[in-house]
């Protein structure tokens, strides 16, 4: 009965199997992750063409590189398809993904850093046999697809003695030695001066003429329009639009990253600027590994005043914050800091504290939480031992003081769920941060060291934060932020300093001053 | 002095090295895989009980030996399963199983020969003086060949180093583990079984006094690499032979006493500074002793 | 119940064990019934069983203690068979050289001898630690193998009692502390549990005072639980690295007041049964708390003492059955995941998964 068009299934397979180009490079269906308490992907479709530099764009947190890392087999997705080639796929393991002709360049590099180059890019894909590991014809392919894509890089060098630019390049030749068709490039400009971008950039558009499809990851907005053919952008876990490159624009993107009109205009009067209170002089900061992280840094930030210092990440923000928190070891220190006209170069991280320095880290996991510790806990750390909370001798913790000062924070500060002897863990990312900036704030400190407010955090505590901030500017307190965001720094800010590769380039007045004109600054390549 | 140097304490100093050389090589391809191997005793243990009460019962001392090999390997998979399938602490099973291993070859021994921890003697003709000794000193080669000229080398080292990139390079990180592991536990097994039927004529209660625990020094003093390490077992078995032959009473040219213990003393003390850095740098895996867990 | 979590998985670790063993037992032809009659009812008699239960679980508390201290702190201290050792010299050590003094003066003496030398002992590791970043379990593994040779060589050359046996000779009289027997009628004075056995209940709640209600104790916890935190929040991890293993070393070596104050009243050369090895299980099994420590410490007390008996009336089990369980239960404890995973497969527990 069941007639069967053998010609056109032949047809179909055909296109199908013999003419990929006219189908999908990948395809996400209805994707969908859940870690722990937080959904990460929520009915994810993506689609990617072919021969084309694909963006996917979103805040962070907003679950880019949660698909992404699904599509490479890194995750694993709790529901949902992976098409490659138009074909559903099982891709359980990376292994799986690189079989496929996918390949990624995760944000943090997947180097082993003691290997050697050669070493580094045939793991997992050794020429030769079993037996035998021939790393001469690997070097050989090496030099061939560095030529090819002009990729310049030495086989045999060690990975740990490269520079960040040059790993990027060794990951992106791990991919093409494993004949990836298709790239995923995970925030691969984050680590980059603009310079080197725009090498990158014509790296990447190369890897297009060759018919290489491309897939990168960003938030930033104007590499977007620079180099994408398309753009995917998420909010939230969720896919909020697809759109050609050529028909949008930096505004509608934004519009749809952030959910509503972007107004990044933080509501605060004008500074009351006062009296210096703190002041850094030559301040430098030597890594043990020998390299200067910090060159000779010098500023002041008065009372009454948010001072903000914007910058490509890893300039050396990190190592100012630390430096003036006390979290740098005197060994690697050179300079001078004063607080209120003391120098306090060499006092520790609790004295510090303790004369009115308080500090927002910018990773708040790894430095500012006791994830397993109760929030009651949480909330006496860097001030456990102060007279006000123990009693008996100064000996033992005093557990009504304790609470009640846990619960001034969790009440003042609106930290949900208001549990007190729920571990940190189980709160959200906002909440967490929340329950930081209440325990730096109740220190009523002169000096605040804020970075990294509002990472990962949800836009109504986005906001909350920034008011917080300005209050306790208002109260007088010299606040120094740093934060990646520059939209978040210029609107916070009342002066506004730029780093680059450890040194300051750059002092403007975020009110006139325009992004470009900033974002130039952080490039290193005008002298203010 | 001279006496110190003579023929006969050369090859007591070959003798004694050679279970220190077969478990440390087996620590190393564990701890180059990322996994810390303090369980050497204990498979060493399994080994040497395993290929006398084989022997003892088969009449084969190459049966026996084998059986040591999987008897050490069969006791790997145990720490292999629970360390890098159940994530437990590799130390704290390392010692688990240790305990379990002075335990478990004195009751077999208890139940099976009827005797307080020990296997029944063996005839002479049923033991292997030589055999392990050629493995052994073969495997130096070997292992330096494996670890540093095949694919296989290639991953367990990147497994041990960064199990995350190996994992994103398409490495399976688990099937690596468990193929360091269970080699070190074939190799401590023989070197196990080399004291039973090898060095000696039958298993006694706990005979491995420690030799566990200085093979894993010498992996450590040799930093991890084949032919240092051999260099460092070559030095602990020249120590203990040193101590064995002097009877307590090493004398010094001054006519002052060396006591024995103090001899015993060397490869712990020597390792101490090794892993202080005194003696040039020494840089353990980077991933060793870290279960390797992702979100999934 | 996360109460009842905390108690079910080592509940059921030890019962998986005893199936393991019980198998173990059939394969060798004798009958675990019988075998596990003889080995936990040989500890319920009075007063001799629990007189040497009592006793036998004193210095798995001392030592059990020691671990946890350490393990709040980050660190894996399988040092406290050195420590002990060390620690026991030490005493015997002060007990031998002053043993004329009054017991008012020698008693504090020796023991400030045992925790004193146990602590140097435990802090070495963790200067090592602190300022070279060495590995605390690799060291305190040397370490033991060193404080064994060092001991040793002490008795044989310096402390020797003339006779075959490796042990110093007698520590003076004022040095001697009670037997329970003393003050609990119808024990009889024979039996050696002592005094050791009330101050290890004793540091049990020092411990559990110090660690979870001190302003030190919660810079202790703190940075085990994340050092770059407490670093953060102005708590010096190298210092911290130092304490713990100090105290963790200290406990480890009061092991040297219960063996030479309380029972011999001399240094026996290798005394100690694994005592320090021992310690990592019955903290781990107490769930790193000192309550769970002292039950974990009497099971494995217990254990010990039935193991006499089995050896005795038993036809082919030997007492090495008490190894054999003991090891199997750190590694399920250890390997928790092993049942938290078959449980939930079952969907029993998912309630109590956080």
């Amino acid at each position: 009965m069941l007639q069967v068009d053998w010609k056109y299934v032949r047809a179909s397979r055909s296109l199908r199997t013999g003419c990929p180009r006219s189908q999908q490079m990948l395809e996400l269906r209805n994707i969908t992750k859940r870690f722990a308490n937080v959904l990460a992907n929520d009915n994810v479709n993506i689609v990617v063409k072919p021969g084309t530099i694909h963006a996917i764009v979103g805040e962070n947190g907003a679950g880019k590189s949660t698909a992404m890392r699904i599509a490479y087999g890194f995750y694993k997705a709790d529901s949902g398809e992976i098409l490659i080639d138009g074909q559903v796929r099982n891709i359980s393991t990376p292994h799986d993904a690189i079989a496929l002709g996918v390949g990624m360049v995760h944000q943090h590099f997947m180097l082993v850093e003691t290997m050697t180059v050669a070493e580094n890019i045939v793991l997992g894909a050794e020429p030769g046999n079993a037996v035998a590991l021939d790393l001469g014809k690997a070097s050989a392919e090496i030099q061939k697809l560095s030529a090819e894509f002009k990729l310049a890089v030495n086989p045999n060098a060690v990975v740990e003695h490269l520079s960040v630019g040059q790993q990027q390049r060794v990951e992106l030749l791990k991919a093409l030695y494993r004949h990836a068709r298709l790239l995923i490039l995970d925030e691969p400009t984050a680590v980059l001066t603009p310079q080197e971008v725009e090498e990158f950039f014509a790296i990447l558009r190369r890897m297009r003429e060759q018919g290489k499809t491309v897939v990168i990851i960003t938030h930033k907005l104007s590499e977007v329009l620079a180099i994408s053919d398309e753009v995917t952008v998420m909010r939230d876990g969720k896919v909020v639009g697809q759109v050609q490159t050529k028909e949008t624009n930096a505004a509608e993107l934004a519009r749809l990253m952030v959910g509503r009109e972007v107004l990044l205009r933080v509501e605060k009067p004008d500074a009351d600027i006062g009296v210096t209170q703190l002041s850094v002089k030559h301040l430098s900061v030597t890594h043990a590994d020998g390299t200067k992280r910090l060159d000779n840094v010098s500023f002041e930030v008065h009372k009454g005043e948010i001072l903000g210092i914007a910058g490509v990440e890893g300039n050396g923000q990190t190592e100012l914050i630390e430096a003036l928190a006390g979290l740098v070891p005197a060994s690697q220190l050179s300079g001078e800091v004063r607080l209120e006209g003391r120098d306090v170069t060499r006092l520790d991280a609790r004295a510090r504290r303790e004369i009115g320095i308080a500090h927002i880290p910018e990773d708040r996991h790894r430095r500012g939480l006791l994830l397993d510790f109760s929030l009651t806990e949480n909330s006496i750390l860097g001030v456990h031992y102060r007279d006000a909370l123990v009693s008996y001798a100064g000996v033992f913790l005093n557990d009504k003081a304790i609470r009640k000062r846990a619960d001034q924070i969790i009440a003042g500060f609106d930290v949900r769920p208001a549990n007190q002897d729920l571990p940190a863990r189980a709160l959200s990312g906002g909440n967490q941060q929340k329950l930081i900036i209440g325990r730096e704030f109740d220190l009523q400190p002169k000096l605040l060291l804020v970075s990294q407010p509002t990472r990962g955090v949800d836009i109504g505590a986005i906001e909350f934060i920034h008011r917080k901030l300005v209050a306790l500017r208002d109260d007088g307190c010299a606040v120094l932020l740093i934060s990646a965001e520059l939209e978040e720094v210029t609107a916070l800010s009342d002066r506004l300093l730029i780093i680059h590769e450890g040194r300051i380039v750059g002092d403007v007045d975020p009110k006139v001053a325009t992004i470009e004109e900033i974002g130039l600054l952080m490039t290193g390549s005008s002298k203010h | 002095m001279s006496e110190l140097f003579s023929v006969a304490l050369f090859w007591s100093t070959i003798r004694l090295s050679t279970p220190l050389i077969l478990a440390a090589l087996g620590g190393m391809f564990s701890e180059r895989a990322g996994v810390i191997n303090i369980a050497l005793e204990g498979m060493m243990l399994a080994g040497a009980f395993t290929a006398a009460a084989v022997t003892h019962a088969v009449g084969n001392p190459f049966v026996g030996l084998a059986a040591g090999m999987a008897a050490g390997a069969l006791i790997a998979a145990i720490h292999a399963v629970a360390c890098i399938s159940y994530k437990a602490d590799q130390v704290v099973t390392g010692t688990a199983i240790n305990i379990l291993m002075i335990g478990m070859p004195a009751f077999l021994s208890g139940a099976f020969f009827l005797s307080s921890g020990s296997t029944p003697q063996l005839p002479k003709e049923d033991l292997i003086p030589w055999t392990p000794i050629v493995i052994a000193f073969a495997l130096v080669p070997i292992a330096w060949y494996v670890l540093y000229k095949t694919p296989f080398g290639l991953r367990l080292r990147s497994v041990g180093e960064n199990p995350e990139a190996a994992d994103a390079a398409g490495v399976s990180v688990a099937r690596m583990k468990y193929a360091g592991v269970l080699l070190s536990g074939a190799l401590a097994g023989i070197g196990g079984a080399y004291l039973s039927i090898g060095q000696s004529s039958l298993f006694t209660r706990n005979m491995t006094s420690g030799r566990g625990f200085i093979a894993l020094a010498a992996l450590i003093f040799g930093k991890w690499r084949p032919v240092q390490t051999l260099l460092a077992c070559l030095l602990f078995g020249f120590t203990e032979a040193v101590s064995i032959q002097m009877q307590g009473v090493v004398k010094l040219p001054s006519g002052e006493d060396i006591p024995v213990q103090f001899i015993q003393m060397v490869p712990y003390l020597l390792t101490i500074i090794v892993l202080a850095g005194f003696i040039g740098s020494s840089r353990p895996p980077q991933a060793l002793g870290i279960p390797y867990q992702k979100e999934r | 119940m996360i109460f009842l979590r905390q108690l079910l998985f080592p509940l059921i670790a030890v019962i998986a064990a005893f199936i393991v063993g019980g198998i173990l037992i059939l394969i060798i032809g004798d009958n675990p019934i019988e075998a596990y009659r003889l080995l936990l009812g040989s500890a319920l008699s009075w007063p001799d069983g629990i007189g040497y239960t009592l006793f036998y679980a004193t210095p798995l508390i001392f030592t059990g203690l020691a671990v946890l201290v350490a393990f709040r702190c980050g660190l894996l201290n399988i040092g406290a068979e050195g420590q002990l050792y060390v620690a026991a010299f030490a005493t015997a050590w002060v007990g031998i050289s002053f043993a004329n003094m009054t017991a008012w003066i020698l008693l504090p003496l020796c023991f400030l001898a045992a925790i004193l030398a146990g602590g140097v002992w435990g802090a070495i590791p963790g200067i090592l630690k602190a300022r070279f970043g060495s590995h605390e379990v690799i060291n305190t593994i040397m370490l033991n193998f060193v404080a064994v040779a060092l001991c040793s060589y002490f008795t044989q050359y310096h402390y020797k009692n003339p006779g075959p046996i490796m042990e110093t000779t007698a520590i003076g009289g004022g040095a001697h502390i009670a037997r329970l027997g003393r003050f609990v009628p119808g024990l009889p004075e024979r039996i050696p549990v002592n005094v050791a056995f009330l101050l290890a209940l004793l540091c049990c709640l020092l411990v559990y005072l110090f660690l979870w209600r001190t302003k030190w104790g919660y810079e202790l916890r703190a940075t085990g639980t994340n050092p770059t935190a407490a670093a953060y929040g102005g708590i010096s991890i190298r210092k911290q690295i130092i304490i713990a293993m100090t105290i963790s070393g200290s406990l480890a070596g009061m092991v040297g007041i219960n063996e030479v104050l309380g029972y011999r009243y001399r240094y026996y050369d290798g005394f100690s049964d694994n005592y320090g090895f021992t310690g990592i299980a019955v903290a781990l099994l107490g769930r790193n708390h000192p309550v769970g420590v002292v039950v974990a410490a009497l099971l494995f007390a217990v254990l010990q003492r039935g193991g006499i008996h089995v050896d005795g009336f038993s036809e082919y089990v030997t007492k090495d059955i008490v190894q054999v369980l003991q090891g199997t239960i750190i590694l399920f404890v250890a390997a928790e995941a092993f049942f938290s995973g078959s449980f939930n497969r079952f969907g029993l527990l998912k309630r109590a998964k956080v």
